[in-house]
Formats: structure tokens, sequence, C-alpha cells
């Protein structure tokens, strides 16, 4: 059966071949495919700087770069792979890509928005690259003033200027995937028939909508403040720099939300399908989702438990940031119940879900350190928050794309990769991971402040181990970009359905049709029943 | 495929009859309308967050430097504020009207309302420049040569000028220059935003009339005609808020 697969000959790929049929398509997934090439881009330009970064902490001296340049680099690391990467990252490539099909619909709701918003990304990408052309920011990716304001000779207003267009790229994904969800499922495709995957980008989309407006505004703020000599945050000028956290924050902290939720949706789709079984308590998983998105609102301040907010204040968020690991748990929980008995294999998707849902634990695990008020201050700046949150969003959120990225490649290209080397990438991935941020966790409680470019000497074994970790790490990343591309040439055709998934999404050819489906769908089943496909399975057999 | 889906042909009998303005991913022009209703609703919460991030700082300052707002706040002319905010509020009426009229289909009268809407929000922002250019000239903007005078010598109004002669003040000129300046920094981005988004929904209206000219709508489809009345309204709401924020605090000594 499988030698006669072929590529169908209409597809959404060579449905046009010229320019303009991509630049000014409406097609969610070709956006998606432009949205695809864009954030990698980025990722590999945060990347470079990571790699400075690495150079510079290999020894104890500052001899790489000066400690001006080192501020720069992680700078525009952060702003890059957060602003750029991460935060469009699952919902603009796979949300974009299969959020219709999976309700049954044939586009998002608003496909011209759509297509605005990966407009705005590049309009806000082309402020940001040319700030790091023109001599980079120094402020970190949180713009703390009043140093961003008042005291940095660098490029602040073009990176905020950046910022803030970028953000708005992110509230209309946001926006277009809520009126989706709400008006464009198909006959029978209920609520409680959504994919996980989709309730999760629900849930972020919620967080993208009303976030992300706080920190534009914060931004705004900020640009009169630098830009006109306006005195909001100013404390010379009877400002309060304090008041800029709690609106950076405000937006800040639920946008990890925004990074990881969608990464929580895509493990629930892989650890059902290569466990063939229906997901254990599917409407807490549903639930725990929007559980996330709203606890990730009320619980800002932990960042600030040193920048002389009240006792009180402190102690209430604290509390309400231990809050959060309950949704989360029960995710965790529910996903290792739905692997319980189940049928498991260890495809290259699953490896990532694998490592997933360990990093994820020891992630946020160690957040509860963190939200925890009198370890807080012990550990508040050191590299223990820079592993804690490496760990949610690279061994989290980018787990969790790259996942869903081996998942869904043969459905967005019609071809299989090779399955051997993107075992290796996995493997390498999760290996070259743990050895970068692992031993920040022990040299961040020994005490190692983060954003420096010198430390003392003790600390040059767990600096060394963590920059070797990181080669591996990026060789990793850097090896599906070889075999992706050689699928798209070489690559097994994949059809319609290479996992034996249950999800509506692989009831279209693949790649799917401009259209997604012949005919509206109409949904007569709950989701993930794996017992239907086991027992035809069983019947072929 | 699988039994778990099977197919029918709803989408051929939602094309047998369809409207000229029914993009191809929609089943019936009720559900395009719906998406319109509810993308419009969403974008203006997200506007409402948008405004809220300076409401919070607002409330925060207002708090810390109660008194300074107060006399700065008597440096704005109340008739120009409670003029705009007649103006606006008239501007809703004319709009909603204008809406009506695309209901209906009457595209004469939906015309007419949206002109007179968008005078009413060019008279609204003629008001503001005449604000604005009264604070430039008193050295009352920040970061431009800011210099806060007392606010009987920067406002003349005749019922403000016995209250605020005899108040005692418990502030410094110095603290006083400091803490105004955090109400104009505050002042002019609150309303300037407020500005921006009038122009933006000026431009959108005008936008509108053309398409009511061209004949785009009937009574089955007249959706944005009816999305840039939310946007009106919210921005006017915006108003409702602003004018007694920035110009009323503690008028009434």
């Amino acid at each position: 059966m499988l030698d006669k697969l072929k590529i169908p000959e209409r597809h959404y790929l060579n449905n046009g071949h010229s320019l303009a049929s991509w630049l000014l398509t409406k097609d969610h997934k070709r956006i998606a495919i432009m949205y695809l090439i864009s954030i990698s881009v980025m990722f590999f330009l945060g990347g470079l700087f990571a790699i400075g970064i690495r150079l510079e902490l290999a020894t104890p001296q500052g001899d790489f770069v000066t400690a001006d340049t080192y501020n720069k680099f992680f700078t525009m690391h952060g702003v890059i792979m957060v602003f750029f990467f991460l935060i469009p990252s699952i919902p603009a490539v796979l949300g974009n890509f299969l959020i219709p099909p999976m309700i049954g619909a044939k586009d998002l709701a608003f496909p011209r928005i759509n297509l605005i918003s990966l407009y705005i990304y590049w309009i806000g990408g082309v402020f940001t690259l040319y700030a790091m052309i023109a001599g980079g920011v120094d402020t970190g990716w949180t713009f703390y003033t009043p140093y961003s304001a008042t005291g940095s000779n660098t490029n602040v207003v073009p990176t905020a200027v950046g910022v803030f267009i970028a953000g708005f790229s992110s509230i209309l994904t946001g926006l277009n995937f809520i009126v989706t969800i709400h008006r464009m499922r198909a006959p029978g495709m209920t609520w409680f028939r959504l994919p996980l995957f989709v309730w999760a980008h629900y849930a972020t989309s919620l967080v993208q909508v009303l976030g992300t407006p706080v920190v534009a505004i914060t931004i705004v703020m900020l640009g009169v403040e630098r830009a006109l000599g306006f005195g909001i945050f100013d404390p010379a000028r009877g400002g309060d720099p304090v008041l800029f956290q709690h609106l950076f924050w405000f937006y800040s902290h639920p946008a990890v939300y925004i990074m990881i939720l969608p990464a929580l949706g895509v493990q629930s789709e892989l650890v059902s399908t290569f466990s063939r079984k229906t997901i254990f308590g599917y409407s807490f998983v549903a639930f725990s989702s929007l559980a996330i998105a709203v606890f990730g609102f009320i619980v800002w301040a932990h960042h600030m438990f040193v920048a002389g907010i009240s006792t009180y204040a402190a102690m209430v968020f604290s509390f309400l940031s231990f809050s959060v690991a309950i949704p989360s748990a029960v995710k965790v929980f529910n996903w290792t119940a739905t692997l319980y008995k189940g049928a498991i294999s260890f495809e290259t998707p699953m490896l990532y879900a694998y490592g997933f849902l360990g990093l994820f634990a020891i992630g946020g695990l160690t957040g509860l350190f963190l939200a925890t008020l009198g370890l807080d201050v012990h550990v508040h700046d050191t590299y223990f928050v820079v592993a804690h949150f490496h760990y949610i969003m690279v061994g989290g959120a980018i787990m969790g794309y790259m996942g869903g990225l081996h998942f869904w490649w043969p459905k967005m290209t019609g071809r299989m990769y090779s399955e051997f080397f993107s075992r290796v990438s996995a493997i390498m991935v999760f290996v070259g991971f743990n050895v970068t941020f692992f031993p920040q966790f022990v040299v961040g409680y020994l005490g190692m402040p983060r954003r420096y470019h010198s430390y003392p000497d003790e600390f040059q074994v767990l600096n060394v181990m963590s920059s070797a970790g990181a080669t591996v790490l990026g060789l990793g990343y850097a090896l599906p970009v070889l075999y992706f591309l050689w699928s798209l040439r070489y690559g097994a055709v994949a059809g319609p359905n290479p996992w034996r998934a249950s999800g509506l999404e692989w009831q279209m050819q693949s790649p799917p049709l401009t259209e997604n489906f012949v005919e509206t769908p109409i949904v007569d089943t709950e989701p993930y029943e794996y017992e239907h496909v086991v027992s035809r399975e069983k019947h072929l057999v | 495929m699988s039994n778990a889906v099977v197919h029918a042909d709803i989408h051929g009998q939602a094309h047998a009859a369809h409207h000229p303005a029914l993009r191809h991913h929609f089943d019936t022009m009720g559900q395009q309308k719906e998406a319109a209703v509810i993308g419009m609703w969403v974008f203006l919460l997200t506007e409402i967050l948008f405004f809220g991030g300076l409401f919070a700082a607002y409330m925060v300052y207002r708090v810390w430097y109660f008194d300074a707002f107060a006399e700065a706040s008597r440096s704005l002319e109340i008739f120009w504020g409670a003029l705009n905010t007649a103006v606006l509020i008239g501007s809703s009426l004319t709009m909603a009207m204008a809406v009506r009229g695309a209901q209906t289909n009457k595209r004469t009268a939906t015309i007419n309302w949206l002109i007179l809407t968008m005078l009413l929000g060019c008279v609204f922002l003629g008001v503001k420049v005449i604000e604005y250019a009264e604070k430039i000239e008193h050295h009352h903007v920040p970061g431009f040569n800011y210099q806060w005078a007392p606010a009987h010598e920067a406002a003349p109004a005749a019922e403000g000028v016995a209250a605020e002669g005899h108040r005692k003040l418990s502030l410094t000129p110095e603290q006083l220059q400091l803490m105004t300046q955090i109400y104009f920094s505050l002042y002019f981005t609150m309303t300037g935003l407020h500005a921006l988004h009038m122009i933006v929904g000026i431009g959108l209206m005008s936008v509108i009339t053309w398409m009511t000219w061209k004949g785009k709508f009937d009574r089955e489809y007249y959706t944005p005609v009816e999305m840039s009345g939310l946007y009106w309204h919210f921005v006017d709401i915006v108003w409702i808020f602003l004018f007694p924020l920035l110009y009323l605090v503690e008028r009434h000594t």
C-alpha cells in the first residue's frame, strides 16, 4: 500500500508559483509557511547571540567581548527569542496551519487580517534588526526604567518600536483564533470535541488579546519619556520605576503562558497519538489551559520580590504563584495517565514529547522554588532563574514546537523526513539542553549573578559544561534544517495520515488543498477515539 | 478515510444563492456577520486594556500627587472639555443614526449622518488644537522647557480664580513643577492617543462613506458601517472617562 502513495496533483503549495501568490495569499497555510521561514531566521539570529554569550562565559575573565558588548548580546538574544521567536512560534506556525482544519473550517475567520499580522511582524522585525545593526541595545529584554528611559545611550527606541509593532501581530493572531474557534467550527464539532491543541490556543489567544496591549501602552509611555522627555517612570522627575515593572510584568509574565500553553496543546496531541489512547481526563486538560491563562494574570509581581514592593503584596503574589502549579500538574498527571497501559511507540515527535515531559516538570518545580518568597530573595537575578526559565521556554516551549513541527511536517509538506537523523537530533537537543542548563541551576544557587560577562574562577567548570552543552544543543537545532530541506525533495511520500492519528486535520490530503476539505466535514464522534483506529488496524491484519 | 467523519454537501447548498459580499470561507451571511461582531468586541477589549495601562498609571500618580493633580487640572478650561464632551456624545448619536440608515437601506441618510459625524469629530479635534496651543504657549508641555506657573496666571477662567486664590497649598514650587509635569505627561499621552483614535475613526468613516456612496451595502450586508459605529462609540466612551479624570480633579471646592 505504501508504494502506491503519491503526492496529490492539486494542493496549496502548487496553487500558484509566483511571488505574489505567496506575498498576497490569504491562505492560512501559506501564511503559516511564511511565518515558519521568518521565525526560523529569527531563531538562528537569536542563537548567534547565544553563541556569543556562551563563548564569553567559557572563561572567567571578560576576554571575548567588552562588558558593553556582552550587555548587548544578552539583550538582543532575549528580545529576538522572546518577541520574534517564542511568542509567534507555535501559534503563528502550527496554530495558523492547523486550527482551521482541526475544527473543519476552510480558513481562519479573517484571512486578510492574518496576512496583515504577518506583515506587521515583518515590520516589527525590521525595526529590531535596524536597532541591532545600528549598534544594538543594552537594557536587557525587560527594558527596566530608569536605565532604559534616561541612562542607556543605545538604540532603545527602535527596539521598543519593533517590539510594540510585533505585539500587534500577536494580538491580531489571537483575535483571529478566538473568533475562528467561536464561529467557524464544522457541524458537530462541539466545544468538547475540540482537539486539546485548539483549547490550548484558545487560552493562549485570550492572554495575547488581554495582555499584549498593556505592554504596548507601557512601551508607548517609555517611548514618550525617552524621546520627548515626558516624565512617567523617571524617579528624578517624580516618576516611579517600579510602576514600569508592574505594567511590564502584567504582560510579560502572562507572555510566558503565550509561549508554553500552545506547547502544552501540542503535547496533548502527541501523547494521545503515540500511546494510541484517548486522552485521560479531557475536560480537565482543556480547563487547565484556561486556568493557567487566568492564574497567569495574577502572579506578575513574583518578578519583583526584591524591587521594593510591600511584604504583604509579596506574600500574596507568592501564594498566588503557587496556584499556577495546580493546573500545570493536572496536565502532567493526565498525560502520564494517558501513557499508562498505552501502546507507546517512539517516533521522533514522541521523543520530543518525552523530553518535554521531563524538562517541563523540572522547569515547573524550580518555578515553585522561585515562587517561595524567602528562597527567591536568595536566588533572585542569579543563574538559577536563567536555568529555570530556559527549562520552561526552551525545554518546554521549543521542545513542544519541535515535536509539533515533526508531527505535522508530513501534513504540511506531504513528505517524511529521515527518521534516523530526526531521532539523533531529538536526542542531541535533549542531552545538549540538559548539559547546558542544569549546571546553571547549580552555579546560580552558588551565587553566580546573571548578566555579567566575567565571574570568579571557581564557577568555570560549570560554565564550561554549559558552553559545551550549548554546542551540542546548537548542532541539534541545526540538523533539522538539513533533513527538513532534504525531505522536501527526497522524502518518502507520507500519505494523508502517516501516524494513524485521530484528528480531523489527518482527514485532509497531504499537503492539503487550498480549501482544506472538499466538503465541509460533519463530526459525529468524540475526540481521540483511538479504539476506532485500533480496531480498524486489527481488522486489516 | 475514516468512519469518524462523514461528508455532507452543505457547502454546495450555501452557494446556491449567495450574497456578493459573502466570503468563500463562510457558509452564511449570518455566520460572517457574527464573526465580525465578535472580532470587533475582542478588538475593543484589547483597546480597553491598551488605555487601561494609562489609567493605571494615572491612578497611581493621582493618589500620590493629588494636590498637584488638582492644581494642574485647574489650568484646563472646563468650557472646552465640556463642549468637546457634548460634541462627542452628539457624534455618537449621529453615528447611531448612520447605522440605522444603513440597516434600513437609506443610502442618502446614511451618507449625511456619516458626514455629520465626521464633522463633529473634526470639531472635537479643532477644539483640542486650541487647547494644545494654549498649553504650548504656557510651557505646559513636559520635556519642552516645561514651566509650571501658578494656576491663576495660566487659567483666566472667571469662576475658578476666586476659589484658587484662597487655596492653601502645602507643596513647594519645586514639588509642583515636578508633580504637575507628571500630570501633563499623562494628559498629553492620554488625550494624544485618544485624538489619534479619533483621526483613525474619521479615516475609517471616509472609507465607509465612499463605500456607501458606491452602493456596497444593503439590508443584508452593512457590517462595516456597524463596526465603525462600535469603534466610534468606544472612542467616545474613552473620552467620557478622560474628561472627569483630567478636567474635574477637585473642582467642587
